[in-house]
């Protein structure tokens, strides 16, 4: 009867659960990993689904390396360039964080506030960096169509041809072929045809006559489906009459991406990204306050007077499940 | 927690180089993705040695040698990760294997799952898929 009835304590080390260390693990630390085995699950589950739906699409899947190729302040294509400076700032952050747990163990007080200053810097730079990389991406680099077969087609224009004598193609954006100010006319909601609480349809830069009557007059442009060839591992680029019969289907001039559509190719592709770097960020956010808590708490000298930093370990455990996250979460978007 | 505190400083450098080290390689091979590494894995033909074949090589079938190496680096950061950094290594023999057993195996089953019902949605879906 004695191990299920709660018995009233003065102990002022309630917190801990009364002071029991099976396995030599106190309470909070053994409670951390099971949190973390937890939330591990729950991204394996985020990230099989998005295996599950990368298969179910696996022929007309974007490419990584077409998509992500923009770096802050510089123009041009940097493919991964980005993503592996995020990678390397976040394993910098866990090294810090690895290192105030260590002087935390050698009760170094200075030293623990120096470093887990610099694991809080290296957070908060990286969720700046997927900040950008959701700005980016929502802005659209290229621009593409939508047809009413719902698929995405994109515009490519040849380089010079290579040693085994293929044409190598790079995409261009809208602007770069279509000229002008779009001249169709947008629809106003007035009273008659507009609610009070519905907005009108997004505006995109060019109508979608534009586009395809600049695409007639310019012979070295050519459409980019969304459909992988599976032994070159690229996408499929239509021939001028082919482009154009495609051409012919447009339903929507597709500018940067939303939940609901998307210049990069499926729908999903971008529901996907927000939905796992987005949960995946709110827990580097989150681990970033708690980092600050934490920071403040070593500055004012909590952790010498309880005579332990075992809290700046068990917050370095959280911070480093969240790196291993996105070692897989970079793996799987990116690489594969 | 009464182990050599100093010598720990050296091995957390050491895990750091190799994370790097790991992550360079990654990110090189991503972006030249060479061809002799890049290409499908096609499953042996019938037979009794090549069903063995098959089974045992399946996580690669249908995948590329370069897919695979990805995957196995991924796994050899999130090793150092979890022993070093997160001093797995200083944790009880059992405890390390409550948590580390627990999610390898469900991760397992349902990534199997998953990706076997995502293969068989295209096989079913992707014919009448007008392109």
């Amino acid at each position: 009867m004695e191990a299920n009835i709660a018995v009233p304590s003065d102990e002022k080390n309630a917190w801990n659960g009364g002071g029991k260390r099976p396995f030599g693990a106190s309470y909070g630390k053994m409670m951390m990993w099971f949190f973390i085995v937890s939330d591990a699950i729950t991204f394996s589950g985020f990230l099989a689904a998005y295996g599950l739906t990368r298969f179910k699409f696996i022929d007309s899947w974007p490419i990584a390396d077409e998509v992500f190729t923009h770096i802050p302040f510089f123009h041009g294509n940097y493919p991964m360039i980005y993503v592996a400076f995020m990678t390397f700032v976040l394993i910098a952050s866990s090294v810090t964080m690895v290192l105030a747990v260590d002087a935390g163990h050698q009760m170094n007080k200075k030293k623990v506030t120096i470093y887990m200053f610099l694991t809080i810097i290296g957070g908060l730079i990286f969720v700046g960096s997927q900040a950008w990389e959701w700005d980016t991406f929502i802005k659209g680099s290229y621009g593409a169509v939508k047809t009413t077969d719902g698929k995405i087609l994109q515009f490519v224009t040849g380089d010079e041809i290579n040693n085994e004598g293929e044409m190598k193609f790079h995409q261009i954006a809208l602007s770069d072929f279509v000229v002008g100010e779009r001249t169709n006319e947008r629809e106003q909601h007035i009273r008659q045809n507009g609610l009070w609480f519905e907005d009108e349809a997004t505006i995109s830069n060019y109508s979608i006559d534009q586009v395809i009557n600049a695409y007639n007059s310019n012979p070295n442009i050519l459409v980019k489906t969304e459909l992988i060839n599976a032994d070159k591992k690229e996408k499929i680029i239509l021939s001028r009459e082919e482009g154009a019969a495609q051409l012919a289907k447009t339903k929507l001039v597709v500018e940067g991406a939303n939940l609901e559509v998307n210049e990069y190719g499926n729908t999903i592709f971008a529901d996907f990204f927000f939905f796992i770097t987005g949960f995946h960020g709110f827990h580097v956010f989150s681990g970033i306050i708690i980092n600050i808590i934490i920071f403040f708490n070593v500055i004012l000298g909590t952790y010498e007077r309880r005579g332990n930093y075992e809290m700046v370990e068990k917050v370095g455990l959280y911070w480093h499940f969240v790196d291993l996250v996105w070692v897989f979460v970079f793996t799987f978007f990116y690489l594969v | 927690m009464a182990h050599a505190h100093e010598s720990n400083l050296k091995r957390i450098w050491i895990v750091f180089g190799i994370l790097s080290v790991v992550t360079i390689v990654e990110v090189y091979l991503g972006i030249i993705k060479p061809d002799l590494l890049n290409f499908p894995v096609k499953p042996f033909e019938s037979g009794f040695f090549g069903t063995i074949g098959n089974v045992l090589l399946s996580p690669v079938i249908f995948t590329s040698p370069l897919n695979f190496i990805f995957i196995v680096l991924t796994l050899v950061k999130a090793y150092y990760i979890t022993w070093a950094f997160m001093h797995m290594e200083g944790e009880k023999k059992w405890f390390r294997r409550a948590a580390v057993w627990t999610a390898t195996f469900l991760i397992c089953y349902l990534v199997t799952l998953l990706l076997v019902e995502g293969d068989y949605l295209y096989s079913t879906l992707a014919p009448l898929v007008k392109w």
